[in-house]
């Protein structure tokens, strides 16, 4: 069939829900109204590990207004029904209010249900629960792990045995928490044995629908989830937490609709985070910078329950080229929740440390940072063999060289400065892996020439709203205005989750599928129509544009979906588009990036401030430039607050999260941020999916946190290995 | 939220007549509302002030600078008086909060401001400031952003304000209005030290109000400034912070005003990094040397042992940044 003409796709438009969102009408979770809704608030745990021995709640239901207090003391026992394919990391998941046990700081262990908010936060605050308390472990530098996953190839020890340059560190990442602006909120209200909620997250069906149905033993098609629109999350909506379950347990307790919004404070145990990590590495060159072999002993904290893994050893497998590979990786159990992928899961913290690595390798040698990657770039994939659908590094280390100025720069750390300020600039490899998961899209082109797409996705921000239909509508022949795009509904049909930057891929391939196929539906109705100006042409020469089939050649010769269909008294036409998720097995398919930063440090207060970055990044094929930078600008925010600002405290005294707020947690303010610009590499990756995306949303993270550590070093001479740089290192 | 009792009071008698039955009072409520949330303030009556006639800066008899408690922080710190004559206070308001905070905080809120101790705002940890006789969590905790001057055994949390810190350099006094009449406070003895009672912070009395802070009449020509050291570049406490006011006449430093802010339990005066100013030309090297004096009698815990030698790097940037020289 021949190609629609590429009319939407690629250009710069703005979000279709930009209105609703900046007028306050697109409905978040909490935001939905339903009838006679009622209001829940958690009682948190206030020991970090042990028993719960007593829960008095007669002073919270004596309270005007209060309906009931939930604890493990009367909680009805819920079947928890294993759920493979869902998010839920190997171990035993947290069943809420199923027993005494005390697995960490902040874990649910009441529910107050009210009439009005006030009245159950007040009730929450007034349940008394009282503790054996043990002592928890935290630190996940001691504390014993668990086996480890290995890679190996080649023979590292020897290689490093034999090396002429031997670099050995320990890089020890922060935790991080996601802190999106929308709390997490369900609203749960049951029908006999139906639930509907109303919930953030990133996977309605996957994610929310088939966890609500093995917790509480139902049929997945008896539980309902509504999700219209996200305020970010960063990959804290990826599965179900406990919050949705006490909802829905409260739901069913008191046979009301239950709203519960997490507080700020609860979003930092009621949610998860980016593990921290202590990871050492050691590197074996030759005196030119050939890489022999590269050693990583990754640690890695999980909760106690859950083994939380993610793809932190790739890129150190494929990301240089050398002989010798040697990776142990091991989650070590502690008595915190369960973390969870964030932005750039796995490849921003390998980044960060192998980054870094290189850079200093580089000042070892005493050898560009660029020269030094350029002379390890692999020709193939080196853990695997495959070819690169595309691996565009080297011209994104050109074009970045050459847009930040990087001939310019003067090698030897400590050599600028500004006044008070030294001045460096650093350079840093992205990498993020290219996926995609199976999906279905509804497709269903009306009488009147305007089509409707459905889709069972999630818009967290990235704007799935908007380029979905960008795809429609070329690929329909219609105009955006023309395209109606919903998601966020467990009845539409399924995706997988919205994360890994994969959604453009995976539900973007699925609505062109679609409207392919019902294009082809519509032209071939008109073809074998003999009312039709277009009867007895050849479908293939055959194109669409603005709601009007023609001949590619002849353009008078042609009628309209509308004529069409109107004429036949067809309604509509519809088709489920469909995407069989990713193949890996043909090419190694990742997205790459260089990422360049220069920072001030205050020479005596040891401040660090970015004052500009640039990414340039190989990515595929961009169908909006403009999100496309919203993107890239959030990812680089992010990453500035990973390296300079973003940190969760741990009391390692009783687990205690002690800066679990916004004015304790720092994450970067506008004033942080200042002179941030993205480059997309012209193209597409065909070999990828059949749109050519590569994915955008988690590269731009990877990167930036080492690009900035190694700008510190070359503006002080001063290495930092431990995330984020801040003044007390520097001084 | 504890539940609770609210009145507006429309004069400074009915305040404080209010607040002698044990009325609290509310203002700008960017600081107790949000105490009152997380539960750590619990007050059964709030008074209203907010229509009380105390929203003037004028200038005293004696060439002072009152500011009425009722002004804005953002008022304030926009007063053209207060910024050609005061330029420490207006920086120290600017670089405080946010807009949207400075719209609403008030001066006699400011001042009034409770710690940011983490632990004294999570009503689950220990805290003899919130609850005498709990204990001090931070002592041992994850201290890093708590005070290495004027702590006790019982308390470590340091007084969040920045333009209480110019005050403080300033010698500004505090005017109280109680059942009794009206009284004049120095700065520097209306904030209190934790000793062995946290919970007592400031020398206000049942029932009293505060309805002015008064900068006296300082010489002139005065060159002063503020700066805040913080991990962000907006929107977060001091790190550390210096208020410097400094009066030369023929070259030679004649008057020195200095106080620091982030390192003390209360605004933290610095009278031995003056009196090592006075009668002394600028030049880098004393602004080094004085400052060599600001963390005298630190003692610093786990984790905010750096803030010994910020705080000295702080002083010492802020004496050449308002003193002059490289």
């Amino acid at each position: 069939m021949t190609a629609q003409p590429e009319i939407a796709v690629g250009t710069p438009q703005s979000r279709v829900d930009g209105r609703l969102k900046v007028t306050g009408r697109a409905l978040y979770a909490a935001d939905h109204p339903v009838d006679g809704v009622v209001y829940a608030a958690v009682v948190d745990s206030s020991v970090g590990r042990g028993r719960i021995t007593d829960v008095d709640t007669s002073a919270a239901l004596a309270q005007p207004g209060v309906l009931t207090v939930i604890s493990h003391r009367n909680a009805p026992r819920l079947p928890y029904v294993d759920n493979p394919g869902s998010n839920n990391p190997p171990g035993t998941r947290l069943r809420v209010f199923q027993d005494d046990r005390v697995l960490f700081f902040g874990q649910p262990v009441a529910v107050a249900v009210a009439t009005t908010l006030e009245a159950a936060q007040h009730a929450a605050r007034l349940v008394e629960v009282s503790y054996a308390a043990e002592q928890p472990i935290t630190d996940v530098t001691s504390a014993p792990a668990n086996p480890p996953t290995t890679y190996a190839r080649g023979d590292a020890e020897t290689a490093l045995g034999n090396a002429e340059v031997r670099l050995e560190m320990t890089y020890r990442p922060a935790r991080n928490h996601h802190n999106p602006m929308e709390p997490h909120a369900t609203i749960a209200q049951w029908d006999g044995g139906n639930l509907t909620v109303w919930d953030k997250t990133q996977w309605v069906v996957g994610g929310t629908q088939t966890e609500l149905a093995a917790v509480f033993g139902i049929p997945q098609q008896s539980v309902r989830v509504i999700s219209p629109f996200v305020g970010g999350a960063f990959g804290n909506g990826l599965r179900t937490w406990p919050h949705t379950t006490i909802a829905a347990l409260a739901a069913r307790e008191t046979g009301r609709p239950v709203k519960l919004v997490l507080s700020r404070r609860q979003l930092y145990f009621g949610t998860g985070f980016r593990p921290a990590y202590d990871y050492r590495v050691r590197l074996a060159s030759d005196r030119r910078g050939r890489l022999s072999a590269m050693s990583h002993d990754i640690r890695a904290e999980t909760s106690s329950y859950e083994a939380f893994f993610e793809a932190v050893m790739a890129p150190g497998q494929m990301l240089y080229s050398m002989p010798n590979v040697r990776q142990a990786y091991s989650t070590v159990p502690l008595d915190v929740n369960t973390p969870i992928w964030m932005r750039g899961p796995g490849f921003a913290t390998a980044a960060f440390v192998i980054e870094s690595a290189m850079d200093e390798l580089a000042n070892e040698l005493r050898i560009d940072p660029i020269e030094l990657r350029l002379r390890n770039e692999p020709g193939e994939d080196p853990s695997s063999g495959l070819p690169f659908s595309t691996r565009r590094l080297r011209e994104c280390y050109s074009v970045g060289a050459r847009e930040f100025g990087w001939s310019r720069r003067n090698p030897r750390p400590g050599s600028t400065r500004d006044g008070d300020w030294l001045i460096g600039t650093g350079m840093a490899a992205a990498v993020y892996d290219t996926g995609g998961f199976p999906a279905q899209a509804h497709v269903r082109l009306h009488a009147d020439g305007t089509a409707l797409v459905q889709s069972a996705t999630s818009d967290m921000g990235p704007g799935t709203y908007t380029s979905m239909p960008q795809i429609a509508a070329d690929a329909l022949g219609l105009t955006m205005r023309t395209v109606t795009f919903r998601l966020g509904d467990s009845i539409m049909p399924p995706t997988g989750p919205h994360g890994g930057s994969t959604t453009m891929a995976s539900v973007g391939t699925a609505i062109q599928d679609g409207c392919d196929k019902v294009r082809r539906q519509a032209i071939t109705l008109a073809v074998d129509d003999p009312r039709s100006p277009l009867h007895g042409v050849d479908p293939d020469d055959v194109i669409v544009r603005k709601g009007r089939m023609h001949v590619k050649n002849d353009p008078t010769r042609g009628e309209t979906y509308q004529q069409l269909l109107t004429r036949n008294q067809r309604p509509h036409l519809e088709v489920i588009g469909t995407y069989a998720g990713a193949v890996h097995d043909r090419f190694s398919m990742f997205a790459y990036g260089a990422v360049f930063a220069e920072v001030a440090v205050d020479s005596r207060l040891g401040l660090v401030r970015v004052r500009r970055m640039l990414g340039v990044y190989d990515a595929g094929r961009i169908v909006n430039p403009k999100l496309a930078d919203s993107q890239a600008i959030g990812g680089m925010v992010g990453g500035i607050g990973a390296a300079l600002l973003e940190h969760t405290v741990t009391d390692p005294r009783d687990g205690r999260i002690v800066n679990a707020n916004l004015a304790d947690y720092l994450v970067p303010v506008n004033a942080d941020i200042k002179d941030l610009r993205a480059i997309y590499l012209n193209g597409n990756d065909p070999e990828a999916n059949p749109i050519g995306v590569k994915g955008l949303g988690e590269i731009v993270l990877v990167g930036i946190a080492p690009a900035i550590a190694n700008a510190v070093f070359h503006a002080t001479g001063r290495r930092i290995r431990d995330f984020p740089i801040t003044a007390d290192a520097l001084l | 939220m504890f539940p609770f009792s609210y009145t507006k009071v429309s004069d400074t008698s009915a305040a404080v007549a209010a607040g002698q039955r044990g009325g609290r009072y509310v203002a700008g409520g960017t600081t107790l509302v949000d105490l009152m949330r997380e539960t750590v303030e619990r007050p059964e009556a709030l008074v209203d002030i907010a229509a009380l006639p105390l929203r003037d800066i004028t200038t005293t008899a004696n060439g002072g600078l009152r500011i009425g408690a009722l002004v804005r922080m953002a008022d304030a710190a926009a007063d053209r008086t207060v910024r050609t004559t005061y330029p420490v206070v207006s920086e120290a308001l600017e670089l405080s909060a946010s807009a949207q905070l400075r719209n609403m905080a008030t001066i006699g809120g400011n001042i009034m401001q409770r710690t940011r101790c983490t632990y004294f705002r999570d009503v689950t940890a220990a805290c003899n400031k919130r609850q005498p006789g709990s204990g001090c969590a931070a002592l041992e905790g994850f201290n890093r952003t708590h005070a290495i001057l004027g702590g006790s055994d019982q308390c470590v949390a340091t007084h969040p304000s920045d333009v209480a810190v110019a005050f403080a350099a300033l010698e500004a006094t505090v005017r109280l209005l109680g059942p009794n009449g009206e009284r004049t406070v120095p700065f520097a003895d209306f904030l209190l030290q934790p000793g062995a009672t946290p919970d007592r912070e400031h020398a206000i009395q049942r029932g009293e109000l505060i309805t002015a802070v008064e900068i006296p009449a300082q010489p002139r020509p005065l060159r002063s400034g503020y700066l805040k050291v913080r991990d962000r570049q907006s929107y977060e406490f001091a790190l550390t912070s210096a208020a410097v006011a400094l009066h030369l006449q023929g070259g030679v430093i004649r008057a020195a005003k200095v106080a620091a802010g982030g390192v003390g339990t209360v605004p933290w005066k610095l009278p031995a990094v003056e009196r090592h100013l006075i009668g002394k030309r600028p030049s880098a090297a004393l602004w080094t040397e004085a400052a060599e004096r600001a963390a005298d009698g630190a003692s610093p815990l786990t984790h905010n042992r750096f803030k010994v030698e910020l705080l000295k790097r702080t002083v010492a940037r802020q004496l050449r940044v308002v003193g002059g020289t490289r």
